[in-house]
């Protein structure tokens, strides 16, 4: 995307330069993106419009869909996923369940732990810092499908992880192959088995509440774990530029103000990286969202479909079931989902001048100071 | 300043040039009308010089070179050009040529997903044009049957039996005289066969094997084209595995920490499985020294049952060599070459004179063959492969769920497809 933005961020410092030898510099600049706009095109804007098309149309998967013999049913393939009442709503609502309790327990703590090591390695004091990044970022650079089959290899049921449980007297669950979810187990273990009507007969997009409620399976906690140990790695670089972009004298000053290194990681770095910050909630939430090839490599779905994720039954549906227009429809419905939750996560970090909020939530006197520090600097 | 400007100039008209050419053969192949009206029934075949192309779905080498090498011998004989590619993922690679137009002319295809494509009109059908059509066992033809228009030739098929780790048989004191007939006897030896390392009978958490308990209680998921998931029977069946899943003499492949009943029975996690033809040269690769007999599985209230399994050589209404493709069919789907097939990789021969000969080769396997005569099969309606993976994905959880709600669901499903 970045290639498509360089014309227009070029054009109007150009257009202040006078008229004479450079005039023609606008349109060799639009020429000479033109090679990777026609790409873009091509195989990215025309597929996108296409099966945004397919969605709408009763396309059966033979021939081209702009063919006469392809029909337009309006939001038909839509409500099959949504409203239908059969078995492509509740595969749907399944879907969504599944990849929503993935993204709400992988976005946090990938987060959480690439900026934690990325603050470990940033210290200067750190001995061979350079041999921990490279530790720390190998799991990203190593392919998804082979981190996916060594997944499969340490969470077998007798693998290395039930293996090391059973060392510390754990029985260990076999856990690809185990549907229940997380929070119906914890539930289970106090005693609850059944959920109250209220949530048992209720429910949307052909499950009910109750089930919205099982927490990701077993089988999807190991995705989650993977997802984590992968990615992490990735948002940790990103974190070390955003660390290395900061200028010392900011932490300094609140060092003379007596600030404790807590108050200055939550009151200086982390403000500092905001803008960091919301580029690694934006991609991992996006990356979590269009999660497919472990669920192709790994699962297909199983157990019980407790690892099926809108992408991958966009496939099913178009690849195996021949329903193309319920499969285009469903991969719409997710960048719908993707953007308003992106939309929702930007509003919720907008810039805001909330000093005198801060102040009163968290009113200790060294941080009204840090604070009004931090608002000087800038 | 003119020769840079020129030179500028040059490139971008180039690039321009490149660009339209880009657009223009993308343009020229993707968006033409190819879809000509549906092959309906037993159409004329299409004819010319054109080489045929040959996507299977292949178990493993000895299928690949067996299927290679019968194609080239027919190539010879016809002068016809033929290449047999081995697909990574059928299915989509399948739905794939379907969409361009440019499928491959001759294919292996799954019962479950004929109708799809038959609906879209994808296939030709040509079962009625088959000069061995008669020869062809009728259930299996009834396979490939939509809207009573024989599609495709089945190329072999499979059942399900009970196969029976000898060793783990003799250590528990059995003998032949104690193979089990009934369920109740199928109970008793399944108690005697399992220990703290084993259990008595496993096999994968799945319609495809737990079935078999649903058509010998005289249920299935659809018979004569009715569904009957939820019927007496079926429910039957379902509760009968329950009760063994929960007193530990079955359990699932998953659950014993193998990929399917094969590996079970090869790991001695179980004494029996219910496996189809195909796990004897899994067995033969990768447990060469574990010994099994086959038997017929136990008839149930309602007697007998299994399920069969089959592929056919789907034909591509799109192609331009029908005609070729029609006999090249009809020489692979011979007495002779069937047999040749059965040799090389396993599978049963889908016709019936093929029967005697492959008896006499594999006396051990012919309670496979035997079942044949009881056989049902998957429903092979459109959207059915969906009704069965939601099943199963419930039959993953049948030692704790309710057999009559998971087969209400089943009904609820199918009768939603219901032709």
């Amino acid at each position: 995307m970045s290639v498509l933005a360089s014309p227009r961020d070029a054009a109007p410092r150009r257009a202040g330069s006078p008229r004479g030898i450079r005039h023609g510099e606008a349109v060799a600049g639009w020429l000479f993106t033109l090679p990777v706009l026609v790409i873009l095109g091509v195989f990215l804007l025309v597929p996108v419009l296409m099966a945004l098309w397919v969605s709408f149309s009763d396309w059966s998967g033979r021939g081209s869909p702009l063919s006469s013999g392809v029909g337009f049913v309006g939001l038909d393939n839509y409500a099959a996923v949504t409203t239908g009442g059969g078995l492509a709503e509740r595969d749907f609502g399944v879907a969504l369940r599944n990849n929503a309790w993935y993204v709400l327990l992988v976005v946090p703590l990938q987060t959480g732990l690439a900026l934690f090591l990325a603050v470990l390695v940033n210290r200067a004091v750190l001995r061979g810092r350079g041999v921990f990044r490279t530790a720390f970022y190998f799991p990203s650079v190593t392919s998804s499908v082979a981190i996916t089959v060594l997944w499969l290899f340490l969470f077998s049921t007798s693998g290395v992880v039930n293996t090391i449980l059973a060392r510390v007297g754990i029985a260990g669950p076999n856990w690809f192959n185990e549907p229940s979810g997380v929070l119906h187990n914890l539930l289970g273990a106090l005693g609850v088995r059944t959920g109250p009507d209220v949530l048992t007969q209720h429910g949307f997009l052909g499950v009910t509440w109750w089930d919205w409620l099982a927490g990701p399976s077993v089988a999807m906690s190991a995705f989650v774990l993977m997802a984590i140990f992968t990615t992490s790695g990735t948002f940790m670089l990103l974190f070390i530029a955003g660390l290395q972009n900061i200028t010392p004298e900011v932490e300094e000053a609140a060092m003379v103000d007596g600030a404790n290194a807590w108050q200055r990681f939550w009151r200086i770095t982390l403000p500092q990286l905001k803008p960091t910050l919301f580029t690694v909630l934006t991609l991992g939430l996006i990356g979590c969202w269009q999660v497919f090839d472990q669920i192709y490599t790994g699962t297909q779905g199983g157990p019980g479909k407790t690892t099926l994720t809108p992408a991958y039954l966009s496939y099913q549906s178009a690849f195996l079931s021949q329903e193309w227009g319920q499969g285009a429809a469903i991969a719409f419905i997710l960048f719908v989902i993707i953007v308003l939750l992106t939309i929702l996560q930007r509003w919720v970090l907008r810039d805001r001048p909330d000093v005198p909020r801060r102040v009163r939530r968290r009113g200790r006197a060294p941080s009204a100071t840090v604070t009004s520090t931090t608002e000087d600097a800038r | 300043m003119t020769r840079p400007i020129s030179r500028k100039l040059v490139g971008a008209g180039a690039l321009l040039v490149a660009g339209a050419l880009t657009l223009t053969a993308c343009g020229g192949s993707g968006f033409e009308d190819t879809a000509e009206e549906p092959a309906a029934g037993a159409a004329e075949l299409t004819s010319s010089d054109d080489p045929l192309s040959i996507l299977i779905g292949s178990s493993g080498d000895a299928e690949t070179d067996a299927v290679t090498e019968a194609v080239a011998a027919w190539s010879e004989e016809s002068g016809v050009e033929a290449e047999v590619q081995v697909a990574s993922d059928l299915p989509q690679q399948l739905s794939q040529g379907f969409a361009a137009g440019s499928p491959p002319d001759l294919f292996y295809l799954a019962p479950e997903a004929i109708a799809g494509y038959a609906d879209n009109g994808s296939l030709q059908a040509y079962g009625d044009l088959l000069a061995n059509k008669d020869d062809f066992y009728p259930s299996l033809v009834e396979n490939f049957t939509v809207d009573d228009t024989f599609y495709c030739a089945p190329k072999d098929f499979s059942t399900l039996g009970l196969v029976i780790n000898t060793q783990l048989w003799a250590d528990a004191g059995l003998t032949d005289a104690d193979l089990p007939t009934t369920w109740d006897e199928l109970a008793t030896v399944a108690e005697k066969l399992t220990t703290d390392d084993q259990v008595g009978l496993s096999f994968g958490a799945e319609y495809q094997r737990v079935g078999t308990f649903m058509a010998e209680a005289g249920g299935g998921l659809v018979v004569d084209g009715e569904p009957v998931a939820n019927s007496e029977g079926s429910v039957e069946g379902l509760t009968y595995v329950q009760s063994h899943l929960k007193d530990g003499t079955f359990a699932y492949a998953a659950d014993l920490g193998a990929g399917w009943g094969g590996e079970a029975l090869g790991k001695g996690l179980a004494a029996m499985v219910i496996e189809g033809n195909w796990v004897t040269g899994a067995l033969t690769n990768d447990f060469p020294d574990v010994e099994y007999t086959v038997a017929e599985l136990p008839a149930g209230p309602a007697g007998q049952g299994t399920l069969q399994f089959t592929n056919c050589w789907g034909m591509a209404a799109d192609s331009p060599n029908q005609e070729a493709a029609l006999s090249l069919v009809e020489h692979l789907t011979s007495t002779e070459q069937q047999l040749a097939f059965s040799e090389a990789f396993g599978p049963m021969p889908s016709i019936e004179s093929a029967a005697a000969d492959w008896t006499s080769a594999n006396p051990d396997l012919s309670a496979f063959l035997d079942g044949a005569a009881y056989a049902q099969f998957p429903p092979n309606w459109a959207g059915a492969t969906d009704v069965i993976t939601d099943l199963n994905a419930q039959l993953e959880s049948l030692e704790s769920g309710d057999p009559q709600a998971i087969l209400d669901t089943a009904q609820s499903n199918l009768e939603a497809i219901a032709e």
